[in-house]
């Protein structure tokens, strides 16, 4: 660290992408700081989209955000593998409902060639319907991404945020950025909490707020207006229905309702689109259920067969503008990563690698860090992979393992242990729900509540 | 193994008892809580046991009783072990803290029992705060984990569970500030409103819907709406107790690839409570949703004379008939023919609307196989039908449909 600094490089903000980037910068020698206004990382946006694993195939050519999608999406995925965040190539197919739909996918064809995804490939309506057999009637055509996959969107930033700290990074949850301030000499006063740092560099990772910070530190460059995304998840009941992702063939203003299934063996469907005002207002409302209820019928009338397991609601932070904001002020010192939408959990590690070179270029000093590397592997809560609950040999080590807590999601005393005792450990139902996957299923409650929220009161 | 039965609740552990007395050995009960005795082990309060152990007992006591029984009669209760996986062909998966073991008994008496549906699968829009809860969560807080919930409390939902939620919520030091129901009246019985209206002065709220539930952290204030005149009212409170509406807790049925009945959800089970997969039989509350806990245990005691039959080499039917209901009609159950006396002799109906003196017809292809008048249908309460009728049923024919010829509502 600098003389005179806390810190060589403060993140704001604990998202995925704030997430990435200190673990990014971790991996040198450098002292960083995540803070995170909410009380958990990755309890915002992050935790609430469509958790997919895009190749950035329908991305608009040329821009910043296609070439981190698609570089990303390599990044993440051989990440995942190695950490052991739950991840599944299910593949796309992106339905035509109507001619118009039809005659436009040779352009969306053509669109992922310009990125560089080459296996997209059109299909009848017979091949369509021999992969998705539960598909409503009158789809004419589809293009079939094979590449395409689903990701845990809750694993993700934890595993970021885990390896950044045990390589060392400062981590602080329910901690807001109140005030920005440049130091005479560079670098920056930042105030957040009871407390405040002075840091070298600044990355603005705030999301829905990164303009607020922006616009501290007097830029003007966008402002977030919150596009609401309600989602419904259904029964694991339905996974059976369901082998693909099914996309809408995307028009100017939104890319459609889509049908995916989840890494936790559930079907989601979703999102809505809609501008609000407030950047809290995660409230699901009567019309968009109702909205999502006709195009889910419209899609796979058999889904709407099935019990609701739950209803998310997230807040993408759309701006005026069609791309990422990502720009750094070299002479403040001051990283701003704005305008993430719904990609940013697949770009996460390649805005993270292209902030780090926007420092670098700035003048920080990047060797690597000294020590050896952090070995990370998450606690699995995917469905695709070997569960603790199927583990004999673990069980047979550790009965606690053998003991489930949580009947319908399948989660044993053991792992809930095991996330009480990690390096950023759960503060409220909801973290723990995120980290084990209690209290996610069907019941919501009936069965285990009671004794998961004893067992949070002991912990706390 | 000759049997495993799952789940140890009431009907599970009556299911286990009797086959004990009917001289059944090999019986394993699979319980995945840590104490078996299912849903009665939190409900505290009396009137349990009447019309199987005829005696009133509290539900702690009645679920303690039946276990000791089942096991005295010599079945084995592994508590904190639970069916993990089963397949249409497969044995049963279990995982327990002494670790992962397959069973391939002769023999499954599936006892699942149900749950009430969450506000989530009830598709109440607004935020998702703490302090939205079911009756199972609220009796397992404040009975079984002595938790203190305090504040004040709407309760959605008024049948007999939800003036029992009402009584939980005051033990657990909250206030009652209402109840609704989207129905024109309460469900449960007279002398349960009148003592809950002058102990509690807690409101009813008929023909009315939760529309929207705010607040963060917690519920601030509940949003409900008229449903005939479309005006809205607001409520302000600290927890919200969602009630009844059960759903057969059916997983492992769907994964053994039994076939379900669209309307109870459960398996589609016969007379003798088989199922449509040879061996495998079906008990409780699993079958329809929420009956009395007794009348879940008679009917484990009614599928372990079966078992028995079974074991002793009875087959299995080679063919059923279905039966089915038309609205307003909710489901009957049992949900097939295939000959013999149902539990209690009787056929359970429920509907979905309050009818007086409904006329209730049951035909198969067109034919009447009988007619007759019930004193009153209450949605979430069950009719009683006979069973004389089954014998005039055409073994060979198509399904048997039961309807409402005529009612006052």
């Amino acid at each position: 660290v600098e003389r005179g600094f806390d810190c060589d490089v403060l993140i704001a903000g604990g998202g995925v992408v704030g997430c990435a980037i200190a673990r990014e910068l971790t991996l040198f020698d450098l002292r960083v700081t995540l803070l995170e206004a909410g009380p958990d990382i990755g309890a915002g946006t992050s935790k609430a989209n469509t958790a997919l694993l895009h190749t950035g195939f329908d991305a608009k050519p040329g821009t910043l955000e296609a070439e981190l999608v698609v570089r990303g999406y390599e990044q993440l995925g051989r990440y995942a593998e190695r950490v052991g965040i739950p991840v599944e190539r299910s593949g796309a197919l992106l339905v035509a409902w109507s001619e118009e739909q039809l005659g436009s996918l040779p352009s969306i064809v053509e669109q992922s060639h310009a990125n560089g995804y080459e296996p997209i490939r059109e299909l009848s309506a017979e091949e369509l319907y021999r992969r998705e057999p539960h598909l409503g009637s009158g789809a004419l055509g589809a293009l079939e991404v094979p590449d395409e996959g689903i990701i845990c969107p809750f694993t993700t930033p934890l595993a970021f945020a885990t390896e950044a700290v045990l390589a060392g990074c400062e981590l602080r949850r329910g901690v807001a950025v109140t005030s920005l301030e440049r130091l005479a000499d560079g670098g920056l006063l930042v105030r957040a909490g009871a407390r405040e740092w002075r840091t070298r560099y600044f990355v603005n990772a705030a999301g829905l707020r990164s303009d607020e910070l922006d616009h501290m530190l007097g830029h003007d460059g966008f402002t977030v207006t919150p596009r609401r995304g309600e989602l419904i998840v259904f029964d694991k009941l339905s996974r059976r229905l369901v082998s693909h992702i099914v996309l809408a063939v995307p028009t100017k203003i939104t890319k459609g309702v889509l049908i995916a299934p989840t890494v936790f063996g559930n079907v989601m469907l979703g999102p809505t689109a809609e501008d609000v005002e407030r950047k809290d207002d995660t409230s699901s409302t009567a019309a968009g259920l109702d909205y999502l209820r006709a195009e889910g019928g419209r899609i796979m009338p058999a889904l709407l067969e099935q019990e609701v397991t739950a209803v998310y609601v997230g807040l993408r932070a759309a701006t005026e503008h069609t791309d990422y904001q990502v720009s750094i002020h070299a002479d403040e010192g001051y990283v701003c990563v704005g305008g993430i939408r719904s990609t940013g959990l697949s770009g996460s590690m390649a805005i993270a690698e292209h902030v780090r070179g926007l420092l670098e270029d700035a003048g920080l000093t990047l060797s690597p860090r000294p020590g050896p590397p952090v070995e990370l592997t998450m606690p699995n809560i995917g469905e695709a992979f070997t569960r603790p609950y199927t583990d004999a040999e673990r069980i047979a080590a550790d009965p606690d393992y053998g003991r489930i807590v949580c009947f319908c999601e399948r989660v044993t005393r053991g792992e809930i242990r095991d996330a009480f005792a990690s390096p950023i450990p759960p503060v409220d139902l909801d973290g723990l729900r995120r980290r084990t996957r209690a209290h996610m299923g069907r019941c919501q409650g009936f069965f285990c509540g009671a004794e998961l929220a004893s067992l949070l009161e002991e912990r706390a | 193994v000759s049997v495993v039965v799952v789940g140890g609740g009431p009907a599970g552990l009556a299911a286990a008892r009797e086959l004990g007395r009917l001289g059944v050995p090999d019986v394993v009960v699979i319980e995945r809580e840590r104490q078996a005795g299912g849903i009665p082990r939190h409900a505290v309060h009396q009137g349990f046991g009447l019309r199987d152990l005829r005696r009133p007992l509290s539900g702690p006591a009645y679920g303690r009783r039946l276990a000791a029984f089942a096991s005295r009669a010599g079945a084995e209760l592994r508590a904190e072990t639970m069916v993990t996986g089963w397949s249409p062909e497969g044995p049963l998966e279990l995982t327990g803290p002494r670790g992962r073991e397959l069973l391939e008994p002769d023999t499954v008496i599936l006892a699942s029992g149900c749950r009430e549906r969450p506000r989530s699968a009830r598709l109440v829009p607004g935020s998702r705060p703490a302090g939205v809860i079911t009756t199972g969560t609220l009796q397992q807080l404040v009975y079984l984990k002595g938790e203190h919930i305090g504040g004040r409390a709407l309760v959605v939902g008024a049948e007999h569970v939800s003036f029992s939620a009402l009584l939980t919520l005051t033990h657990g030091g909250a206030q009652p500030v209402g109840m609704t129901t989207e129905l024109a009246r309460h469900q449960s019985l007279a002398a349960f409103r009148a003592g809950a209206a002058v102990r509690f002065r807690a409101p009813l709220w008929t023909r009315t819907r939760v529309s929207a539930i705010h607040g963060r952290p917690r519920v601030e204030e509940v949003e409900l709406t008229d449903l005939d005149g479309g005006g809205t009212r607001s409520v302000a409170c600290e927890t919200v107790v969602f009630t009844a509406d059960w759903i057969p807790d059916n997983e492992l049925a769907v994964m053994g690839g039994l076939e379900l009945d669209p309307a109870t959800r459960g398996p589609v089970v016969d007379e003798a409570l088989r199922t449509s997969r040879p061996g495998v039989f079906a008990v409780g509350n699993l079958l329809h949703g929420a009956e009395q806990a007794d009348v879940a245990a008679l009917s484990g005691r009614h599928a372990a004379a079966a078992v028995a039959r079974f074991l002793a080499g009875g087959g299995w039917p080679e063919r059923r008939v279905r039966i089915g209901c038309r609205a307003p009609l909710a489901w009957v159950s049992p949900t097939a023919l295939a000959g013999g006396p149902p539990p209690r002799a009787r056929f359970l109906v429920r509907s979905r609307e309050f009818l007086r003196h409904p006329r209730i017809e049951i035909a198969q292809d067109g034919r009447p196989l009988w007619s007759g008048r019930l004193a009153r249908l209450v949605p979430g309460r069950s009719g009683r039908l006979p069973d004389e009728w089954t014998a005039r049923a055409d073994p060979e024919g198509g399904p048997v449909t039961v309807l409402v010829a005529s009612a006052r509502g």
